[in-house]
């Protein structure tokens, strides 16, 4: 009846799961009883969980985004204690088994659910107002990503009390990942979180891809799109040229493992390597997925607070679409030591380091942006500098790893965590937050708290240094990754130090919230009533903070690259004129009901519940094609109604003036 | 206590700054052996080169920052200037010649330290057959009929020549003060040339994840004077045990923490055995077969594998059944 | 919030639904579908000589039996070229008769791979065999699970063709339906050609 499901599936012998779980279920259940006091479940339902507005699906993403990196921090600190702890063979606190399914849980958490949703909320709030549209192509889609984007967050967290995650590395290798070596369901909620993800985000990259491609308000060229824009249209075209690969190859690890397959097992002709360079076919321009929109989003900083225009815009669209190409060639560095034989190896080394002539002129790029400019020092900006400073270092080891022979003793050393960690933390987490600190004001109507952002900035930068260049040299010193302890006491100090600096970054991380939070409460100190309160160049800023659910009352016609500064500086302000009848999406509650099916599909499929996954895959489909029947998708908003909300934001603006 | 925890901070953070400027006890830095040493001089001249362009990046970047922050109203201000093509034409170029020199590097280096490549030397090389398993290592000499697991010897100044496979997943054999490391995969041999110039003791471990044992995965390589190496396997051929099939079996089993052990007497196949049990190609079935009628508790082994691996039939068993 | 419902959907006004973007969208959508098949076809390729001791493509495929198969679909392609067409003339009765004779078509090609794969399993030749029988199994089964899709959409474009009539939602989605219909015939004849004549060769 319930598969392999059962009550022993819960760890109920492990107090720190037993704790987090108690603690999660008693924030859920005041979470949901305030919910429910203050009677805001018809307001979340109508205005946000069945919402298609871009800007609203952004803002969930980013929430999801920011739950998710306390959860992955979570994972990170508790290895860094583990590790500080269990030198000289030591036990420390966490058994095998506890601590390998943290590190794969720590790295999916991470790129798939904390940078992801991150880089994809934050695509979903700007790029239709960079390009003066009022919504995506497919606004029911877009809600439909993130739904089931949300299902494998709930897939994952709930793998850590229902059964077990995997304990595999966060790519899953066969033969480890097979039937034979991972018995227990943790394997299979990796495959179906990531999978059910997965979908979304190849949805989403369809859904922008189009958006940007179409839907670019008239006169504005490729030539002519804000660099974030561009960006994260590089990043969609990879989305959708490299997700399904990933699709491809996790099912044919599912049909190993559910059906009795041979693809990657050691018996009866299997081949594991043809899943390493599948998933890293995959794995490499995922990494430019992540980091592409954020190089687009310090672009659109530094030029703002350097009051100029970025220097060198046909460069950086050029270096933006060579890295988007060449991601694609390079997965190989991923193993040079599998053994592919030296001209192989050589081929992916150079082509790796081919990538960092374009990176390199992006960082040119930002410097003389500065270069005779106005520094305001806000916090995007001191997010944006100490990426630069940070990510050359990142730059630099990473080159230094894709010369097959040094990659030969530094391959899957702590050096290798280290150089990652470098360019995700200094150029991801990094970009993500400083985009988060210059974007709010737009989604929310009001500034950030600075001194709470600029003390955040400082502890990540401190803690990232004191965390990973202990781990850099401990790469030096011969450890390899994902050690439960070690016998060698040398490498006990540089984890200590390693272990403080994860305490800084947290202390960070607490800080960011507290600034969430703070500027929560003062909001009606920091009100951005000019919906324009950085000084930007971009079309985002010409609408209204936050803008109205149609973004713009007229489109603009845009006749240049900085089209909205030009208008500022020729003195040619908001046009007033007659207002047209508006044509938007409705909202549609399908998204979260198909996704409500999908969790039923991919629990029932973990559990082997086959019932139960029927009636979930019985249900997406079903509610797809009921929608597909519906054809009250979409109605005017009146002239008059905009009017009215036009006008109420220019008396804001005059009030200010 | 507050106190204590500050002073082993402030000690740790001290030794930590003093060996990262001593670096003489960074394991990858300070290598033993040819490879290890070429690996290292590789490293620090790809950083040197890289530096040329990262130092000024950095500096020019807080140069920058702070010349032209918005208080320093004495610095040019230029807001519409966002070209330049000869700085243009500089940033690209930088970069790229600093790439075409690291290519080229890349390029030798991946042909003349190619683990694959034999190494030049009048002395005759040590063969050692490595086979990965749940958790240790086993080595195997087939040249002196001996096996041992997580323990590994050999002259110094001799080129050690081995080759590798697994009898599970996958892992990496790698003993960082002598260079390079390489796969360790089921159903084929991978090579690696290593050779010690200094005799001690080093550590050698899997560089790879394989499951829960995998942190007690090393072992321990010494490398000895001749005499020393004539003794070590004078000892190993005197171990009571000898590496028969049950033996192996039993071996097999996943186990942690397993103490070194030494066998006399090892099948002269037992290496080839290991990874024709893999190969599933219609032309190794002969090779697997070879097998069968080579270990007469071949049977055993498979079922052995089946249980492990949890898959329903190993390849000899399988094509016994269809026979 | 007032609005006013849109009685005008489809007038001058109404770019969000126009044609273009859905197709373009849907072209998209092929594209990534065909790296799936891509990446199949790779693994397939990999994979082809490790039977395990186990029959290889020439003992097993039965050429004149996949000639058929490839006929109807083939055919199927044919008929739902008629549905366009008739679709363009806009004569929404012979657009139902012909996506019908589609249907049954594609339901052959369906029904006659499933026959296919319970010989197969009945022979031995199962996907859990070996892994070259895996990548054949999984590459022809997607294919056939893609041609299933198909005909579970195809039904429902009948009925909303009946329904509706043509009007540009449904003869949008008939012509993203007829883009899907002919990119699996051509994944069928990349199929054909280098799994079962190349097996057999």
């Amino acid at each position: 009846m319930f598969g392999k499901l059962s009550l022993d599936a819960v760890p109920y012998h492990e107090p720190i799961i037993m704790g987090t779980l108690a603690i999660i279920v008693l924030g859920g259940i005041a979470v949901l009883a305030a919910i429910t006091r203050y009677g805001k479940w018809g307001y979340l339902w109508k205005e946000w969980f069945t919402s298609v507005d871009h800007k609203r699906i952004g803002v969930m993403y980013i929430i999801m985004a920011l739950v998710m990196l306390l959860r992955g921090f979570a994972d990170a600190i508790m290895m860094r204690l583990q590790q500080a702890l269990a030198s000289n063979d030591a036990a420390g606190y966490l058994p095998p088994h506890h601590y390998d399914q943290i590190f794969t849980a720590h790295g999916v958490i991470m790129i798939f659910f904390m940078a992801m949703p991150f880089i994809i909320g934050l695509m979903n709030i700007i790029v239709p107002l960079q390009i003066g549209a009022r919504d995506v192509a497919y606004p029911f889609l877009n809600s439909l990503s993130f739904w089931l984007s949300a299902v494998g967050v709930i897939l994952i967290m709930l793998s850590m009390f229902v059964g077990d995650f995997a304990a595999t590395g966060w790519l899953a290798y066969p033969p480890l990942s097979e039937l034979g070596y991972s018995p227990t369901v943790g394997v299979d909620y990796y495959i179906w979180a990531l999978q059910i993800s997965g979908l979304g985000t190849t949805l989403t990259g369809i859904n922008f891809i189009v958006t940007i491609l179409r839907m670019r308000a008239p006169g504005m060229s490729l030539m002519q799109m804000p660099v974030f824009t561009w960006t994260a249209l590089v990043a969609n075209v990879l989305i959708v040229a490299a997700f399904p690969v990933l699709t491809a190859t996790l099912a044919l690890l599912t049909a190993d493992r559910y059906l009795d397959m041979h693809f990657f097992t050691n018996e009866l002709g299997g081949n594991a390597m043809m899943y390493i360079n599948l998933i890293w076919v995959w794995g490499h321009p995922e990494v430019y997925i992540l980091i592409l929109p954020c190089f687009g989003a310090f672009s659109e900083i530094i030029s703002t607070f350097s009051g100029k225009p970025l220097f060198g815009y046909k460069s950086m669209v050029y270096a933006t679409v060579s890295i988007g190409v060449l991601s694609f060639m390079v997965w190989l560095h991923h193993f040079f030591t599998m053994g592919s034989g030296a001209n192989v190896n050589a081929f992916f080394g150079i082509m790796t380091m081919i990538i960092s002539v374009p990176t390199g002129v992006k960082l040119f790029n930002w410097l003389f942006t500065m270069y005779r400019g106005r520094i305001r020092f806000t916090a995007p900006v001191y997010w944006t500098i100490g990426f630069m400073v940070t990510f050359v270092i990142g730059g630099v080891t990473g080159v230094l790893m894709a010369v097959p022979a040094a990659d030969f003793v530094l391959h899957n050393s702590l050096f290798l965590i280290a150089h990652f960690h470098n360019v995700i933390i200094g150029g991801v987490v990094f970009g993500c937050i400083a985009a988060m600190n210059f974007w709010f004001p737009k989604a929310f109507g009001f500034t950030l708290n600075e001194k709470l952002g600029k003390a955040s900035f400082w502890c990540w930068l401190v803690g990232f240094y004191l965390a990973f260049m202990p781990v850099y040299v401990l790469g030096f010193k011969g450890m390899t990754r994902r050690m439960n302890h070690y016998a060698n006491p040398e490498w006990h100090p540089y984890l200590v130090v390693a272990f403080i600096g994860a305490v800084v970054i947290m202390a960070g991380i607490a800080l960011t919230v507290l600034q969430l939070a703070v500027s929560i409460k003062d909001r009606k100190k920091n009100l951005d009533l000019t919906g324009d309160p950085w000084g930007g160049r971009t079309l985002e800023w010409s609408t209204s903070s936050p803008p109205p659910f149609y973004n713009f009352a007229h489109v603009p016609k845009i006749t240049s690259l900085e089209h909205y500064w030009d208008e500022k500086e020729s003195g040619k302000a908001a046009q007033v004129g007659r207002y047209e009848d508006i044509h938007m999406p409705r909202n549609t509650g399908a998204g979260v009901i198909i996704a409500g099916f999908g969790f039923l599909l991919t629990f029932g499929l973990v559990w082997h519940i086959w019932w139960l996954a029927i009636i979930g895959l019985a249900g997406m489909i079903g509610t797809f094609i009921a929608r597909s029947y519906d054809r009250d998708v979409d109605y005017y908003v009146s002239a008059k109604e905009v009017e009215r909300i036009e006008s109420a934001h220019f008396t804001q603006m005059k009030e200010v003036a | 206590m507050s106190k204590h925890l500050i002073t082993s901070a402030m000690r740790a953070l001290g030794a930590g700054a003093v060996v990262l400027l001593g670096g003489c006890s960074m394991e990858v830095l300070s290598p033993k052996g040819d490879i290890g040493e070429q690996e290292r001089t590789l490293i620090l001249i790809a950083l040197g080169l890289m530096m040329l362009v990262a130092v000024p990046v950095i500096i020019l970047t807080l140069v920058f920052a702070w010349r032209y922050r918005a208080s320093n109203t004495k610095a040019t201000y230029a807001p519409k200037w966002a070209h330049s093509t000869a700085i243009e034409v500089v940033v690209w170029a930088i970069p790229a010649i600093i790439v075409t020199i690291l290519a080229v590097l890349a390029w030798r280096t991946s042909h003349s330290l190619d683990p694959y490549k034999p190494l030049e030397s009048q002395a005759k090389p040590v063969h050692v057959e490595v086979v990965a398993m749940d958790w240790k290592w086993l080595f195997i000499y087939p040249d002196y009929g001996v096996a041992t697991v997580n323990e590994l010897a050999f002259p110094t100044d001799v080129p050690v020549n081995f080759s590798i496979t697994s009898d599970s997943v996958m892992n990496s054999f790698f003993i960082p003060q002598l260079g390079s490391q390489i796969y360790a995969m089921t159903g084929m041999t991978t090579k690696l040339h290593l050779i010690a110039r200094e005799p001690g003791t080093y550590a050698g471990l899997s560089a790879n994840y394989s499951g829960a044992g995998f942190s007690d995965m090393h072992f321990k390589a010494i490398a000895t004077s001749e005499q020393g190496f004539a003794d070590w396997i004078k000892q190993a051929k005197a171990a009571p045990q000898s590496l028969t099939a049950e033996v192996y079996q039993a071996l097999s089993k996943p186990s942690e923490k397993t103490p070194v052990t030494y066998y006399a007497n090892v099948p002269a196949t037992l290496f080839d055995d290991i990874v024709n049990k893999y190969m599933a190609a219609p032309h190794e079935e002969g090779a697997a077969m070879h097998e069968g009628m080579h270990m007469s508790a071949d049977h055993t082994m498979s079922a052995d594998g089946m249980h492990m691996a949890g898959m329903p039939m190993s390849t000899t068993e399988k094509a016994k059944a269809s026979e | 919030m007032s609005t006013t419902v849109a009685t005008h959907i489809h007038d001058a006004h109404a770019h969000h639904d126009d044609g273009s973007k859905t197709l373009l969208g849907f072209w998209i959508y092929l594209m990534s579908d065909c790296l799936i098949f891509s990446v199949l076809f790779a693994t397939f390729g990999v994979l082809a000589a490790n039977t395990a001791g186990g029959p290889s493509g020439k003992e097993l495929f039965e050429l004149p039996y996949v000639f058929g198969e490839t006929m109807l679909l083939l055919i199927s392609s044919f008929t739902f070229g008629g549905a366009m067409l008739a679709m363009n003339a806009g004569r929404k009765n012979q657009v139902v008769a012909w996506l019908l004779v589609t249907f049954v078509f594609g339901a052959g090609f369906i029904g006659m791979e499933l026959y296919e794969f319970a010989k197969l399993i009945h022979e031995g030749a199962g996907p859990n065999r070996s892994a070259f029988l895996s990548a054949y199994f999984t590459l022809v089964g997607t294919h056939g699970l893609h041609v299933t899709c198909g005909l579970i959409w195809i039904l429902i474009m009948t009925h909303m063709v009946a329904r509706f009539g043509l009007d540009g939602v449904v003869k949008r989605r008939l012509s993203c339906l007829s883009l899907f219909w002919h990119f699996l015939d051509l994944v069928w004849i990349c199929v054909f050609t280098f799994v079962y004549l190349r097996g057999v060769l």
